[in-house]
Order: structure tokens, then sequence, then C-alpha cells
């Protein structure tokens, strides 16, 4: 079904389930325990695993398939995001138009930027889409100031034309975003004993976006254009030799990518009607990078998964402060409690980078394949135990994963 | 590898099972049944302290986190009391807001605007914040308050003292207590005319970003009304740490001020390369060569440290002040941490304060209950003497402190002195003022 073989697809529709039914299984703590701290299910937290989800799927599409590790990506997330809030402001506050802008915009400016940068590969590629996006970012931030409202960040104003639209919503504040009615803010909470799930209507498109997003780079995955990619991770000087030129491939493989990063972008937008130049930044881009290494490069699942970690710690763990920690360490002797809370506030908190930090140097140094590799190994661990016939510990090279894994 | 085996019925297949995807989210629209966005139904009510943990405003933040939390504490009633014994209004009792004792959740704004957003929303969905105050930038304030207004929630201003957040972004559901770029103007202009005469070149580097501008259009109007003259204004970038190639150019003009728009560890370089180039020993036309920074903290003058002697500059307050409200919360925050409090510790602990004792006032959570109570309010006794809430831009209007560093400092904190308290009829402006205009205040949205 839908062009895809038997593995696939149950791989798919695993994922579908798990994207639809996450506002219940990121909230299982009961409110009010000491744990619900931990509970991830409010719609923007679920929003941005979605988006970041997008952006890291549409990322892996490049530094996974053809190796070029780009560190500019932020640069089209920030275009996608002043494209959709342009929409919003000129057009209506429905998200299509802004999303379709979105993702032709940033197409156009990774053609543009990765017509000149595909020209050398390696670390020279890595730097010129830094110095790229780099560039953007300051442009934004200041000498654009007209387009992007600078530092402030660009901002739907009552006094937009949005000429479409609705320019004032009924109770004289600046309309919500919506899809053809869908109000993107709309949430139903529903509780179930102590439990109290979130269902929004914005994460859902969010959700349903990212299917087909993942849905499109599986097929991606699969197809001959995908294994010429491979092609050109494992050997481009072979592939040059054979006669076959490269670079219209790594150069589709970079506007795709590119584009997945606009509609991530635009979808912020539509979340949140608010552009920053921050969103360009360095620091953006490497944090997909950070996301899809820690997940698992060149596997389906792995940025998705890596996304959603380093989104859950920015926003969960940041939140917990020393008046959280006394809740917890209450119970030691004084002294003992001091030194603990002393020990963990370095870690949570504003300390939440460490933990970060720690786990990825982790999971780089035992995990080199990431997260992925970690369920594998677990996967792999116990299927032996079953004393199944498994694959041969000391067989070389290793076997590569399975992509959909 | 590729095989694409479109069918009939897999396409039939495929668009129902879409179909039902798409009309999936409609199910979820109806609205929940509370009368506002986290209307407190229990026995507590939770405040948003957002401000930046990281980044270059980080003193700045642990400032004012401390100044929330002396201030939930003297709201729940424990504590000496501080502020609300000398406040003006006496609606609040120490049992907390309405009866609700006060609970708090923090958040890291990293001073950004996107990191600012998520965390205010994370705290307005996940924790229930029915007010989210903080902010040490002001793109960080200003983006924060559009968020507020849409979700229904009252956003009381920090650290944030550039012309837009009360102007052309001013917003119904935001509050500003702190002074503004136009009040520094207005306050420092006059203290520059009478100690350096009025026929002085002004040279302007600037902070490249709303904050900076506001403050370079703001003080080049009223210094330029007085007879100054404006050389060059140069705009640096914000993230700059090094201004050597900023202040070279200065010494090939005739100018003989240097008015640094610059804020936090900006302003502390900018001035420390200032020194260096001996700008402090110039002589210009027979006359000292002047540095004026507009916008002064004891937080830069510490890290500025010697460079900041006999600088002129304006500030919202400075614990040196002896009237009772300040004392009192001098007395109060160096009790619980050792340290006499900054002026963005002593804003945000208003700020709660008066937040509080408008939902006291009004007798409801209510956002657009809290903003009628707020609008027109006229209070004393929280530091700055007699204080209006104007009902037309949300802004407070109060005098303006002109500070200058002090030549001999007795303790590593008492580095700024008082040269004069500028009346805040001085520094009133019409709401419809070029640098304010543009901006709606819009509805008062209760979600």
């Amino acid at each position: 079904m839908l062009g895809l073989d038997k593995k696939d697809m149950k791989f798919l529709l695993i994922v579908t389930f798990l994207t639809l039914a996450t506002p219940i299984l990121l909230q299982p703590f009961p409110e009010g325990s000491g744990l619900a701290q931990f509970n991830a299910g409010y719609p923007d937290l679920m929003q941005r695993f979605a988006i970041f989800g997008i952006f890291a799927i549409g990322f892996n599409i490049l530094f996974g398939l053809t190796g070029y590790l780009s560190f500019g990506h932020a640069a089209f997330l920030g275009v996608g995001s002043y494209s959709a809030v342009w929409m919003f402001k000129l057009l209506s506050m429905n998200v299509l138009p802004g999303l379709v802008l979105a993702v032709i915009m940033s197409g156009l400016f990774a053609l543009v930027i990765g017509y000149v940068s595909l020209r050398r590969s390696g670390i020279y590629f890595s730097i010129l889409t830094l110095a790229f996006a780099q560039m953007s970012y300051n442009l934004a931030y200041s000498v654009l100031t007209p387009i992007t409202n600078g530092e402030t960040g660009l901002q739907v104003t009552l006094n937009d034309p949005r000429i479409l639209g609705q320019q004032v919503s009924a109770s004289g504040n600046v309309p919500g975003t919506h899809f053809f009615g869908i109000e993107m803010g709309a949430a139903q909470k529903i509780a179930i004993g102590s439990w109290e799930f979130t269902f929004s209507a914005g994460y859902y498109f969010c959700a349903i976006i990212a299917i087909i997003a993942f849905y499109l780079s599986l097929r991606i995955f699969r197809s001959p254009f995908g294994l010429m990619l491979r092609a050109i991770k494992s050997n481009q000087q072979r592939l040059n030799y054979t006669g076959l030129n490269a670079r219209p491939y790594t150069l589709a493989a970079f506007v795709i990518s590119g584009m997945y990063a606009g509609l991530a972008g635009g979808l912020l937008a539509s979340m949140d009607p608010l552009a920053g130049a921050e969103r360009m930044q360095w620091t953006a881009s490497g944090e997909v990078v950070l996301m899809t290494i820690l997940g698992g490069v060149g596997t389906m699942m792995g940025p998705v998964l890596g996304a959603g970690v380093i989104k859950y710690m920015e926003n969960i763990f940041s939140k917990i402060n020393d008046q959280v920690l006394h809740q917890w360490f209450g119970w030691l002797p004084d002294s003992l409690e001091s030194i603990v809370i002393w020990a963990a506030e370095h870690f949570v908190g504003s300390g939440w980078h460490m933990t970060s930090g720690v786990l990825f140097m982790i999971v780089v140094i035992f995990l080199p394949g990431g997260l992925v590799e970690g369920g594998q190994r677990i996967k792999s661990y116990f299927k032996n135990r079953r004393g199944g016939d498994s694959d041969d510990p000391e067989h070389h090279p290793k076997q590569a994963p399975h992509v959909a894994e | 590898m590729s095989n694409s085996n479109f069918t009939r019925r897999g396409l039939l297949k495929t668009s129902a099972v879409a179909g039902a995807g798409v009309a999936l989210p409609t199910i979820f629209t109806a609205s929940s049944a509370a009368a506002y966005t986290n209307e407190p139904t229990g026995g507590t009510v939770t405040l948003g302290f957002n401000v930046p943990q990281t980044g270059p405003y980080a003193d700045e933040g642990a400032d004012e986190l401390r100044a929330y939390q002396l201030a939930v504490e003297h709201l729940n009633g424990e504590g000496d009391g501080g502020m609300l014994n000398t406040f003006s209004s006496k609606a609040l009792q120490g049992n907390g807001i309405l009866g609700k004792k006060v609970e708090y959740v923090t958040g890291d704004t990293q001073t950004k605007s996107d990191a600012a957003r998520a965390s205010a929303k994370s705290m307005i969905e996940k924790d229930g914040a029915v007010m989210i105050t903080g902010g040490s930038s002001s793109g960080v304030a200003i983006a924060v308050q559009g968020l507020c207004q849409e979700a229904g929630v009252i956003f009381m201003a920090g650290l944030t003292h550039s012309n837009d957040t009360t102007g052309k972004d001013k917003k119904a559901n935001g509050f500003r207590h702190f002074f503004n770029a136009y009040m520094s103007g207005a306050a420092l202009a006059p203290v520059l005319a009478a100690r350096y005469g009025s026929d002085r070149k002004a040279y302007h580097l600037t902070a490249d970003y709303t904050w900076g501008w506001t403050q370079e259009a703001s003080i080049k109007a009223a210094t330029e009304a007085l007879g100054w003259e404006t050389v060059n204004a140069v705009k640096t970038p914000l993230s700059a740490t090094d201004f050597s190639s900023y202040i070279t150019p200065v010494l090939q003009t005739d100018a003989d001020v240097l008015v640094l728009n610059h804020y936090g560890g900006n302003m502390v370089n900018s001035l420390t390369n200032a020194v260096q180039f001996g700008l402090r020993e110039k002589q210009v036309n027979g006359r000292n060569f002047e540095i004026v920074v507009p916008l002064f903290s004891r937080l830069m003058a510490r890290g500025a440290g010697e460079n900041i002697k006999g600088i002129l500059g304006s500030t919202n307050w400075h614990w040196s002040l002896t009237d009772a409200g300040s004392a009192a919360f001098v007395k109060s925050f160096g009790t619980k941490y050792g340290f006499p409090p900054s002026q963005a510790a002593h804003t945000v602990y208003c700020q709660t304060l008066l937040y509080a004792d408008a939902c006291e006032r009004a007798g409801t959570h209510n956002p657009c209950g809290v903003g009628e109570a707020l609008e027109g309010f006229e209070f004393d006794g929280l530091g700055n003497g007699k204080t209006i809430y104007r009902a037309d831009d949300h802004q407070c209007f109060k005098d303006v402190l002109v500070v200058k560093g002090k030549d001999n400092p007795t303790s590593e904190f008492d580095l700024l002195e008082v040269v004069e308290i500028t009346p805040a009829e001085q520094v009133t402006y019409d709401p419809n003022h070029p640098m304010f205009a543009g901006g709606n205040l819009g509805q008062c949205n209760a979600g």
C-alpha cells in the first residue's frame, strides 16, 4: 500500500499511531503528583516535537543520505517563519498560504545557497553553509529590519491589512491562526481519573503534516534517487569516474531538505505567529545537527527521536528550579540536602545544557549510531538471550541497520 | 527499489484515511468551560516568572528571580512584609491573592524571543500560570507581551526600557512599571546641558536593536532641543564584545561627548574600550571630553569598575534612596540575600505587588478586571514617590533618577550617587507622541 513494502508499511503505521497518541503517551503521571513535573503532554511542547521532527527528518535527507553536513539549516527555518508571518499579515490568518509560501521561499533560498555551497564538499561545505546562515541571521537582525522587525521579531498586529481574512476578531484582538476555520489554538482537555489529557487542534495539524513528511522521506529513502544519494555518500569519486555528475543530485537533496526546514519554520509560525532572527542563528543550526546525531544519522526514526529528546530537556529540565528540588530532597537531613541540591542545580534549571551535553557525550562515545543503535542493542540482547539463531557477533563488517529502524 | 503501484482501491483507501485525519481536529474545537484562561480553582494561584537565566543578561535575571521570591513570601504573609507596609493601597492582607496561596514557576528566556515565548507558553499551558512577568530585554518583553495578549493572561513587564513596549507594540494585557528611553532622555538632557554646556557635539554608539534605536532617538531629540549637535550615530551589533574599531573614528571627529546607548555587557566593554583609548583625558576645544551612558544599572557599574567614576546616566531606582518604601525593600532584600537589590529587582518586586493588589481590588484574577483596576491607578510608597499607571498606554509615570558613577565608593555596592531626581511632570509625554505613535492597545483578552 502507498508504494511501500510490508515492513515499511508496518513501520509507518507504528509511527502514525505513536504520533496520534502522543497527547496520552506523554502524560504518564497523574496531575498533582510529584512526577507531574515530567509530563510533556501540553500543546506547545507536543507541537515542537512534531515540528522539529520534520526539521530533523529533512536535515537527515541531506546529512544522512549524502553525508553533506550543512551547518546552516536554521536559515531555511527562519525564511519559512518570516514568509508565513508575512502571509498572516498580508493575506489572512489561514495557515495554508503561509505554509505554501514558506516552502517555496525556503526552496528558492536553498537553491541559491546550495548552488554556491555545493561546489565544495566536506568541511568547506559546512563552513560555506554556516557563513550563509550567519549572513542571513545578521541581515534579519539589523539590515533587513523593515522586513524582519529586527531583534524584536516579526509579529502580527491589529493594523495589518489581511486582505482575504478578518483584520480584527470579534473580541477586538488579532485573530488566531486557523486552517479553514479550525483554530490552531483550540484545545480540549479530557480528565480521566487524576490524569488530564490535552488534545490540541494545532498539535494534530502538525502531527498529520509530520506523518506526511515522514512518509515522503521514507519514499525518498527507498527510491533510486535515494540510492544515488547513498552512492554519493559512500564514494563520490568513484561515482564521478563512472561518468555520473553528482551535483544535480546533491543540489536536489539540499533543496528538498531546505524545503522541509522551511515547512517546519512555517509551522512554527502557524502555531505561534512570531518570527525572530534567533531562529536563524548558528546555535539553531547546530541544534538540528545534534538532534540528528543524538538520534542516529541515516535512520528514519533517529532524527525524530533526537528532536524529541532535546526539546524535552530544553522545556522540562530548564523549569526545575531549586523550589522543586527542595520538594524532592526535603526528606534528606539539612546538610546533606544542601549538598545534593547544590550538585543537582548544575544539571537542571539554567544548567540543563549540562545535562544535554553529558547525554550527547555518552551517546557519541558509547552509541555512535545514536539512540536508535541503543534500541537495537537492547533488542538484539533480548533476542540472543532467547537463544535465537541471531547474527554472528564476530561478523565483520557489521550489517548496516535497516533504514526503517 | 521503487514500487509505485497506485491502484484505484489503494487510492480510495488512502483518501479515506487522510479525510478522517483531516476531520479529526474538528471534534476538539469546543472551548473549555472556565470563564477565562487558567482561572485558579483550587487553593493556590500560580504566577510565571520568566527571566533570563543564561545569556548576556543573566545577572539581571538572577536578581529579578530573587526579588520575585521575596515578593511571593511577602504576599503569602511570610517575612517582614517589605513594601507591603509602605504601599499606599492596603488591599493586600498577607494571605496570598484573594485568599489563595501564591505559587510560582520559573523559566529561562535565554534573552531570545523564541525561547522566551516557548517558556511562557509552557507556563500558561502546562502550569496554569494566570500572570506572566519578567524579561530583561525589550525584544523579549515585546514578544512575550504579544503572546500573553493572544493567550489571555496579564503580562507585567520587567526590565524593558524601549519606547516600543508601551508605544507601537503596546497591548491591552501588558503593563510596564519601568521607565523608558524617552524618559531617560528628558531627564538627562537638562542635567547634561547644565554640567557640560549647551553647545556640545555628541557622537553616539548604539546597540543595534529596538531598545538601542529608541534610546538613541530619544536622547538625540532631547539634547538637540537644548542646542547640542549630533556629529554621528553608529550602530554596533549586540553581540560585539570589542568596540575598539568603533572608538577610533570618534578620535578623528571634533566631537566632545560620547553617548553610549549600550546596556549590560555591551556597555561594560564599550566604556572600558573608550577609557583605554584615553577619551576621558582628552581635551577638545579646551574642554574635557565627556562620556554619557543614558541607562545605568548598579550591576553594570560593578562590571565597569573604575571606569564608571564621574559618568552620568539615568536609572529607575537606586537602593540608596531613603524614602520609607525603598528602605523597607532594601532591608528585607538585604536580610534575605545579604546585599542590596538592583533596579531590576525593584521593578519586578513592584510589578508583582501591583498585580496582586489589582486582583484584590478587582476581586478577580480575570485579566480584564485586573487590567481595569490597574488603568489609571495612582499609588505611592513603592520607592519612586507618587506614581500613576496611565490608562492610555499602560506605562507608569514617576520620578526619574539622574545618577553619576561615585568617585569614592565605600563598598562594592555603593557605586552610584543620585545627582538629581527629575519630577514626573518633566518626563511625561503625550500618548500620541511621534516616538510612541502607531500602536494600538486593542481590547483586553481573557482567553
